[in-house]
């Protein structure tokens, strides 16, 4: 009777195990496949050619994606440029005054602005900037992109604060510095790695979006370096593309599709390195 | 009594609404030692906090004082806090070094982060005859540029009271400064205290009995928030006045 109990517990013990091993085990599965799919179609597209020339014709084969890879780049660094400092900012003023009514809404805000669906940042941007300046731009699409990427930095940079010992603020303070050199030469530096993780993992975050560029950047078949004008980015020539009765086009899209998950790949690798090579131990 | 540096009048010390600091009248003597001690949670440490006004940035807390503090006859309340702060200098009780500075930067971190500008040969000659001062030349000469934070913390506790010598402050203010060190780390920073008093006034809290005999000139005794009883420290030690502070220094509370 003793026995029978204990190997029915030892069998629900393994039975357990076993499912909790499956079942995390599956979580490979569909990102296995995922990138053997992509490299499987992508990767003998890629030559010199796909990187840096033009797209052929219609129903021409070969021809590049030049354009739309200057054009993701583009837009990164315009959606870089325009939150990273609003982002640094709002950090330091909620870590600053934790309590502060003010800083409780701006971080609820921050929580909602994560929660709003893409294609919505999409069209607000659409109405803020496209129509009054009655164009689609590239500085509408990183205008999109950086309000995208906003609330990740935020809360990545505040969590880094948050690990900078106050000795570390009160020492800059007791040798007479001013808030804001402390806040530059001390604070900031000290957290720098943080901060850097949390711009990486943003731009891997905002690379991909697809529907706040459609009502912005719009897509453009040519290159264009002007900000004031739409720009192509690698999601929608996957999406323009995979959408197209061309063959040719097609096997552009998953080009473009591996290029695009390369990036964000390497992308999060050196967020790793950097978190390892920079971090400072207090 | 001689010179005074620092005198405090009728300072009171408030967190919000409840006050840490009742009514302190006291006159620190220059060139000197004096050590504040007291019972845990007596007020010492904010009280320390309010000679550089570091008190007040504390807003989060909703920090404030009333009352006078004087630094040589010149009311601090109406000094710019940064002056105040340059002239009178802090070491707290855990080292506290910047930790993305190399030696040297930190040595000069208080003009770096002021924004005075000196040519490098000064800067060299400041850091020298603050790491000189403090006993720490011989030791880190050959790593100026190596990282602060890679010192031992009885070294990195000298290398921030270099830190503050390196501005010429009149007052150095250290709270508890070696209660996070070993004894043989310890000893060597009351020796280099000893020293440190022919140029600059020295105010230290300390939790350590032993350690106010051993350095300090004068004595300075909180308990809950009241100063009880100040005066040199062979008196105080020797001859209390106050009940409390030979029952405090008899360990029989604290």
């Amino acid at each position: 009777m003793k026995d029978l109990s204990l190997k029915k517990r030892v069998f629900k013990e393994r039975l357990f195990r076993g499912g909790v091993f499956f079942l995390a085990s599956l979580v490979v599965v569909p990102l296995a496949l995922l990138l053997g799919y992509i490299v499987k179609k992508g990767i003998g597209v890629i030559n010199w050619d796909f990187l840096f020339s033009m797209p052929a014709g219609v129903g021409e084969s070969g021809g590049g994606i030049v354009h739309s890879l200057a054009g993701t780049v583009m837009l990164i660094v315009i959606a870089v440029i325009l939150s990273v400092p609003v982002a640094v900012a709002t950090a330091l003023f909620i870590n600053d005054h934790p309590k502060n009514r003010i800083s409780r809404m701006i971080r609820f805000t921050v929580d909602m602005l994560q929660g709003i669906p893409s294609i919505i940042m999409g069209i607000v941007v659409y109405l803020w900037v496209v129509l009054p300046m009655k164009n689609f731009s590239s500085l509408a699409g990183g205008v999109a992109l950086g309000i995208m990427m906003l609330p990740i930095v935020i809360k990545s940079t505040e969590e880094t604060l948050k690990m900078v010992p106050e000795s570390l603020k009160e020492a800059s303070m007791a040798l007479g510095a001013p808030y804001y050199k402390t806040v530059l030469h001390v604070i900031l530096p000290a957290g720098l790695s943080g901060i850097l993780t949390g711009v990486l993992l943003g731009v891997s975050r905002i690379a991909g979006e697809t529907a706040p560029l459609l009502f912005t950047a719009f897509g453009n078949p040519f290159l264009n370096t002007d900000i004031f004008k739409p720009v192509d980015a690698l999601p929608l020539l996957i999406y323009n593309y995979s959408t197209s009765p061309y063959p040719e086009w097609h096997s552009l899209a998953w080009g473009a599709s591996f290029i695009l998950v390369a990036f964000v790949l390497i992308l999060n690798l050196i967020t790793r390195l950097v978190v390892k090579k920079w971090q400072i131990k207090y | 009594m001689a010179d005074k540096v620092l005198s405090v009048r009728g300072l009171n010390a408030y967190y919000g609404m409840k006050r840490a600091v009742e009514n302190v009248n006291v006159d620190f003597v220059k060139n000197k030692i004096t050590a504040i001690m007291g019972p845990s949670g007596c007020g010492k440490t904010t009280f320390l906090r309010c000679l550089n006004r570091i008190h007040e940035v504390n807003t989060e807390a909703r920090a404030r004082i009333e009352g006078d503090i004087f630094l040589n006859g010149e009311n601090i309340a109406k000094m710019h806090p940064i002056l105040v702060r340059r002239r009178i200098g802090m070491v707290f009780q855990k080292p506290n070094p910047f930790p993305h500075m190399t030696i040297y930067d930190n040595v000069i971190a208080g003009y770096k982060l002021n924004g005075i500008k000196k040519k490098k040969h000064e800067f060299d000659t400041i850091v020298e005859q603050a790491l000189t001062k403090t006993a720490l030349w011989g030791e880190v000469k050959d790593s100026l540029y190596d990282r602060g934070t890679f010192l031992s913390g009885g070294q990195q506790q000298r290398l921030c009271i270099a830190r503050a010598l390196a501005m010429n402050p009149d007052v150095i203010l250290l709270d508890e400064p070696t209660s996070a060190l070993d004894p043989i780390a310890t000893a060597k920073i009351e020796e280099l205290l000893n020293e440190l008093k022919e140029n600059v006034t020295i105010i230290i809290v300390t939790h350590n009995m032993a350690q106010a005999g051993r350095i300090s000139d004068y004595t300075a005794f909180f308990y809950l928030g009241e100063l009880l009883e100040y005066g040199t420290t062979e008196k105080l030690f020797t001859n209390p006045e106050n009940e409390k502070t030979e029952n405090f220094l008899t360990g029989r509370f604290g």
